[in-house]
């Protein structure tokens, strides 16, 4: 056989070209994958909470248990609602008695009675998880087993998780928890479930005073986007650069 | 090379070649990096459909309403407008096919939860009508006289 040297140039810039190209290059997408993709990339999901209207009835955290099958009597819970009442003599007194589930009919704080007349302000905080564009808890992983979806919502992989509980030592507002019954790490999803059927977040449907929405920050429409960007919400621990993706109305400095 | 080199040297490769052989069948097809990077991204990517597939329990008023109209109307035109249903009957999950009757709370402790008096100047559940518990009706539960559809009305 003989080759040119022309020949040898033409063949050798050629194979170059063809094995550089990725395989992915070859994937052809159909329409309604193509449009599936672009709807996809369009929702980045976050939570508006009004701590202005939460009344502390409880209600979001007995049916986030029983919608998302957390063992009721277990002292664990994906979402919580934070009693602070706040004293003359500065002091800030902070319970939550099983999460608040039971809600809070009684003024006692960890048995102590407080004065009404002694009280500054008082109020509730609903907590749950913030959902972080930075998530510490999915970096620590050591198996894979947690992880970002393109919503932006922070699952965890039941199947895959050993149980290890670094991200729970992880997460700096304290939101995973070890799952009882199913053995591993746990915790609020924004009832993934429901939202990407295009329904309300348990929470957000039990809540009677408005106190807890939903919204798609990808959507300027959003009612509750249209909030977030043009009123003045705050986060919790913006300090840990973990981006939160929780809002609050009402925030008060007491609240940690 | 020399017969005692060369022996442990083919135990470790056969060690290795093991795991990774082991590794084609123990990892899953769609294991691999599917979000914006390996940081965030690296996982499962059934697991998505999985959680999507998570059966829900609370159906909201509109599916209430598609039996209980009347009720449901009731409900509309009180001050109890914005409880839900599922709040106080529990989560309807795929009633009545299943779950014939649904537990009812009835309890006091369950309408204390928002009427319960706190004495929290400048709170929400200052302006939500309330009791104290130590004094009114004690022994009693709410809806022996309240009616929790309009809580207006009162039973005879």
């Amino acid at each position: 056989m003989t080759c040119s040297r022309r020949d040898f140039l033409k063949e050798a810039v050629g194979g170059t070209l063809v094995s550089s190209l990725p395989l992915s290059a070859f994937v052809f997408l159909t329409t309604e994958e193509a449009e599936a993709a672009i709807a996809e990339a369009k929702v980045r999901w976050a939570f508006l909470v009004d701590t202005t209207t939460c009344t502390g009835c409880g209600l979001c955290v007995k049916a986030c248990k029983t919608e998302n099958e957390i063992p009721y009597e277990a002292p664990v819970t994906r979402t919580w609602v934070e009693r602070y009442v706040v004293t003359k003599d500065g002091q800030t007194h902070i319970d939550s008695p099983l999460g608040g589930r039971d809600g809070f009919i009684d003024d006692k704080i960890r048995d102590e009675e407080i004065d009404p007349d002694n009280i500054d302000k008082a109020f509730f905080v609903p907590k749950l998880c913030n959902q972080c564009d930075n998530p510490a808890c999915v970096q620590v992983c050591p198996v894979g087993a947690t992880y970002q979806t393109h919503d932006g919502v922070v699952l965890i992989d039941r199947e895959w998780c050993i149980g290890c509980g670094y991200c729970i030592m992880a997460c700096p507002y304290g939101v995973r928890f070890f799952h009882p019954t199913a053995k591993v790490a746990d915790k609020c999803n924004f009832c993934y479930h429901r939202i990407s059927k295009g329904m309300q977040p348990a929470c957000v449907e039990c809540c009677s005073f408005g106190a807890r929405r939903l919204a798609n920050l990808e959507d300027p429409d959003d009612p509750v986007t249209k909030i977030i960007r043009t009123e003045r919400v705050a986060v919790l621990k913006d300090e840990y650069g973990t981006k939160p993706h929780v809002f609050y109305i009402g925030l008060d400095e007491a609240v940690r | 090379m020399k017969w005692h080199v060369l022996r442990p040297l083919w135990v470790a490769i056969g060690i290795v070649g093991s795991i990774l052989i082991a590794r084609v069948f123990l990892v899953p097809d769609d294991f691999g990096i599917h979000g914006r990077n390996f940081t965030y991204g690296f996982h499962r990517l059934s697991n998505i459909q999985e959680w999507k597939d998570f059966q829900v329990k609370y159906q909201g008023r509109e599916y209430c309403v598609e039996c209980h109209d009347e009720k449901v109307q009731m409900l509309n035109q009180s001050p109890h407008e914005p409880v839900e249903c599922e709040n106080c009957h529990g989560p309807a999950v795929n009633h009545p096919d299943e779950i014939e009757m649904l537990p009812i709370d009835r309890t006091r402790e369950h309408c204390l939860r928002c009427h319960a008096q706190l004495n929290y100047p400048h709170s929400a559940r200052d302006q939500a009508p309330g009791i104290n518990n130590r004094m009114h009706s004690r022994r009693r539960d709410c809806v022996e006289c309240h009616v929790p559809h309009d809580p207006r009305e009162y039973k005879e």
